[in-house]
């Protein structure tokens, strides 16, 4: 009449198709509230999920329902007070009165928000949705592959170093037994029996000499067994596999001389931190310089180089330059993927800036995947600018975008990322 | 509040009324935690006393579950097995969110009208709970759908998970065929108006699910043939007929989608297809609306007698029935008007006292009773509540079964809310001028054509701009919800032209209150 079903371990997202729908519906709210949410937090906790709310109207589901109005008689429980015919005032807001036609409002004018929280990898997804990395194909294919070596379980022959010493011993002690077991039992046959001999009450002098010299006989067997032969012996075995390159190295350029003020440096570190979250999504392992630089360059450390003050004047040519030593000197382009971003508030000594094109153009640009200069100033531009301008028309893998606000940095990240199929 | 549980009654260990199982008596552990050798046997006690009491049941598929599972449950509106929409998964957010906040517990249990009846267990309940559960649900509710006249009428158990599974897999391949966004639409534009997808007097036939594949291919070539007949013949009439046109629709409409999907002209067939799907699923859900008091009551009902028959039979131990009695008193709490966790009329409250009341009645009844029921006072309990339970809805059960005893005990009183007058008026109370005006009102309420507008098909203009126009008729002048602009908007994507809506006054004057394209949109 009845059977029990145990479904516990059956699928327990049965709903996901149904939640991703939603989310796909509501995308572009979604995604609104996702970009103002990337302004709103701080810079270190940005690889948390986000919780996202909507206007409830927005979501709602309409249908044909009663308004208020009307004459109603509805029932009520618990009279405490009244006799027919009393009159009560109108309850103010709809709520004591309002039971009946709960519904009316519950569906349609409320104003709260639908609230609910994303993953990290929705609000990730969300976040560089239609972003790609320009050039990713060259990387892909231009390269000479790396080999890595990898344990491949255990060989007969080898070199001594990699013998695996308790593989062996498990050898040595499986062919003793199997070569000494037989002879083990026979002594042990042999000893019994010269026991029961030597206890009876004429012992057989001729049969115990016979098992005495039976038993010397093969304790000699069985000690002549050796420890360890060579058959025992296992190697540790290892094999070659080719690895594509997955490392990229990302350049953090950036101006500190006095006129960066720790606003400016703070939008910078916001641009700095989603295109490292950005490079993460197709690279593993990411290795951060960090080059400031005022008349002269130095590579420094993430704290140095967000918060540490100085002052002078600005010579950007300098940073380059120390970029381009380091590239050489430990990151070879055939084997990192090499990105680069800029920040600056537009200043520079306008006899660099030509400089500063020569560098880019001659060593730089031709060995970065991709490099991004982003001016944050709300003044004019000046000859950097101008300058930078002028090669964004040779070279795809350049780009420059200003900014003004921190409202900018979002969108203008996404300007520079965005999917653009006739430029790769 | 008076209940009618009674906790301290001493209770009479064997009553020599019941027949009792010849194995002599052995106490049920009573857990706290299950398992399924346990379950096993307390389902086969329940069922022996279920058959004592005549319960007659589809077989019980009973599935355990987690708690993430009955979330899933929770967002299909129950559905073993739905079709994709966004709003099932904000529903499913909804849950999540408001589970996780601690804001709601869980249902103990959901059961679904099928053959055999699905009932999902949560692995979280203790034992005397899933004891429960199965007493509820597998019995009471289950027995309910096997015999209440809506849903032998409106309803087969038999065919609706193959129905589901066909809907399923048809949306699926349309959202192939046609894309996502496509299908999503014309969902949305369905489900505004499901409620309006229901014959309320027609019965639907019942068919099996190949039936239902082989009907549907060949209801797609003829449909969209009889659509365009239909819109062939207008350059003739105009010829022939000028002075009187007729009416299209005969006689108003009520169900609104089937309309649409058998006289919309522009639908290509596999939207029609989509239209019949909701609607039918709708219509599966029509008798549950209308019987949620009497459902729930019947029930709970079954669990307490069900329960407490184990218990004078010796079978259960006190703690069991203890932590039995602790949540069945939570589900039939009914807060009183003016008490913060007020939020209308507890069906459980209602329906479990009227059953018990029903029982009161039959087996004790007092001089008021014998005047108020003459039939019912002093008949044998049984045969009167199965009777009660196959041939009413809430409304019609309410008129016919609520006592003046039990309007005295839930202290009822009826409020007038006429929005011409300054003040609220208590029209009635619980005294002797005041059960039939209670007992009419609170009926009233469990009136579904009183609670959904009675909204209809009332015109095509055939001969012109093909506009279609419906007709809202108020119940005691309550105007429609702000919503209405936003339904036409979906009734006008499934109609393709020209969509109006009218409400006729009880003074008989006809105004437009909603249409689609707005007049100066056009």
């Amino acid at each position: 009449m009845a059977h029990f079903i145990d479904r516990r371990l059956n699928g327990k997202n049965k709903s996901t198709v149904n939640r991703q729908r939603f989310i796909r519906r509501y995308k572009q709210q979604i995604k609104k509230a996702v970009s103002d949410a990337i302004n709103k937090r701080s810079v270190t906790d940005i690889e948390q999920g986000e919780s996202v709310s909507i206007p409830s109207k927005d979501i709602g589901e309409p249908t044909f329902h009663q308004g208020k109005g009307g004459i109603r008689n509805t029932v009520h429980p618990g009279n405490d007070q009244f006799t027919k015919g009393d009159k009560i005032k109108r309850p103010q807001g709809g709520q004591a009165g309002g039971s009946g036609e709960g519904e009316a409002s519950d569906k349609g004018e409320g104003e709260d928000e639908f609230v609910f929280s994303i993953s990290k990898d929705e609000y990730l997804d969300l976040l560089f949705e239609d972003l790609e990395l320009p050039n990713l194909q060259k990387t892909q294919l231009d390269k000479l592959m790396e080999m890595e070596t990898h344990r491949a379980g255990f060989c007969s022959d080898g070199v001594p170093t990699n013998i695996d010493i308790v593989r062996s011993l498990q050898g040595s002690l499986a062919r003793r037994i199997a070569m000494s077991a037989g002879k083990k039992r026979q002594l042990k046959e042999a000893l019994d029996a010269l026991d029961k001999l030597e206890k009876q009450k004429m012992p057989d002098d001729a049969e115990i000499k016979l098992l005495i010299k039976e038993i010397e006989d093969l304790k000699s067997k069985i000690s002549k067994v050796p420890f360890i032969d060579s058959f025992d012996l296992r190697f540790r075995n290892y094999e070659q596999r080719p690895k594509p390159t997955s490392k990229a190295v990302m350049f953090c350029l950036m101006d500190v001389s006095g006129s960066m003020d720790q606003a400016t440096k703070e939008m910078a570190k916001r641009f700095y931190i989603l295109l490292y979250m950005f490079l993460t999504r197709t690279y593993k392992d990411i290795e951060v310089v960090y080059i400031r630089h005022h008349t002269q360059a130095k590579e420094v450390d993430e704290q140095e180089f967000f918060y540490s003050q100085e002052t002078g004047g600005t010579i950007v040519s300098s940073a380059l330059k120390l970029m381009d030593e380091i590239v050489a000197k430990r990151y070879d382009p055939t084997q990192w993927n090499i990105y680069a971003a800029q920040a600056s508030d537009g200043d520079n000594w306008a006899d660099d800036s030509p400089n500063c094109t020569e560098l880019l153009l001659n060593n730089i640009l031709p060995k970065v995947r991709y490099y991004s200069y982003i001016e944050i100033t709300n003044r004019a531009h000046q000859s950097l600018w101008r300058e930078y301008e002028k090669i964004t028309q040779t070279f795809d893998n350049f780009a420059i975008q200003h900014i003004r606000s921190v409202e900018d940095i979002y969108p203008i990240f996404r300007e520079l990322f965005k999917k653009n199929s006739q430029k790769s | 509040m008076t209940q009618n549980i009674n906790i301290d009654q001493p209770v009479k260990k064997l009553n020599e009324q019941y027949d009792n199982p010849n194995d002599e008596t052995i106490q049920l552990s009573d857990g706290p935690d299950w398992t399924f050798e346990l379950l096993e046997q307390y389902q086969a006690e329940i069922a022996r006393v279920a058959a004592h009491y005549r319960l007659d049941t589809y077989p019980n598929q009973i599935e355990v579950i987690a708690a993430e599972q009955m979330m899933d449950a929770y967002s299909s509106i129950g559905m073993p097995i739905g079709y994709s929409h966004w709003s099932y998964g904000k529903k499913f957010i909804q849950t999540e969110q408001s589970y996780k906040r601690g804001q709601m517990g869980l249902a103990y249990e959901i059961v679904i009208n099928s053959e055999p009846c699905i009932s999902y267990l949560m692995e979280e309940n203790t034992l005397p709970m899933q004891a429960l559960v199965i007493a509820h649900a597998c019995y009471g509710h289950n027995s309910f759908f096997k015999k209440n006249y809506l849903f032998k009428t409106w309803t087969d158990a038999s065919s609706i998970i193959d129905y589901l599974v066909f809907a399923k897999n048809y949306i699926a391949d349309c959202e192939q065929k046609y894309g996502l966004v496509q299908v999503e639409s014309l969902l949305d534009s369905c489900h505004a108006l499901m409620n309006y997808g229901v014959d309320r007097y027609k019965r639907p036939q019942s068919i099996s699910l190949f039936e239902e594949q082989r009907r549907q291919e060949e209801r797609e070539t003829y449909l969209q043939s009889q659509v365009n007949e239909l819109w062939k013949t207008i350059p003739q009439q105009q010829l022939q007929e000028k002075q009187d046109p007729p009416h299209f629709p005969n006689e108003p409409q009520e169900n609104i989608l089937y309309f649409i999907e058998k006289h919309a002209p522009l639908l290509h067939s596999w939207q029609r297809e989509i239209i019949r799907i909701v609607r039918k699923i709708s219509q599966y859900f029509y008798p549950q609306k209308q019987t949620q008091v009497m459902n729930e009551g019947w029930a709970t009902f079954w669990h307490y007698t069900i329960t407490n028959h184990l218990y004078d039979e010796g079978k259960v131990t006190d703690a069991f029935m203890m932590e039995i009695l602790q949540s069945h008193t939570n589900v039939v709490y009914q807060p009183p008007y003016n008490s913060q966790y007020y939020s209308g009329i507890n069906p459980y409250a209602l329906g479990f006292n009227m059953m018990i009341d029903i029982r009161r009645m039959c087996e004790n009844p007092t001089e008021e009773d014998k005047e108020w029921f003459p039939n019912i006072a002093g008949s044998n309990w049984l045969d009167t509540l199965h009777f009660a339970m196959e041939n009413f809805k809430d409304e019609s059960f309410i008129s016919q079964y609520l006592s003046p005893k039990l309007i005295r005990d839930f202290k009822l009183f009826s409020i007038l809310d006429d929005e011409k007058q300054n003040h609220l008026n208590v029209s009635a109370i619980h005294n002797q001028q005041g059960y039939h005006d209670i007992r009419q009102a609170l009926s009233e309420q469990y009136n579904l054509s009183n609670l959904e507008p009675n909204i209809q098909v009332f015109d095509v203009n055939l001969k012109g701009d093909r506009a279609l126009t419906l007709r809202y008729i108020p119940h005691n002048d309550i105007p429609l919800g702000d919503s209405k602009d936003e339904v036409i908007k979906h009734l006008h994507r499934l109609w393709g032209f020209k969509v109006k809506l009218e409400t006729a006054s009880s003074t008989g004057s006809v105004t437009t209150i909603a249409q689609c394209p707005t007049a100066d949109e056009e």
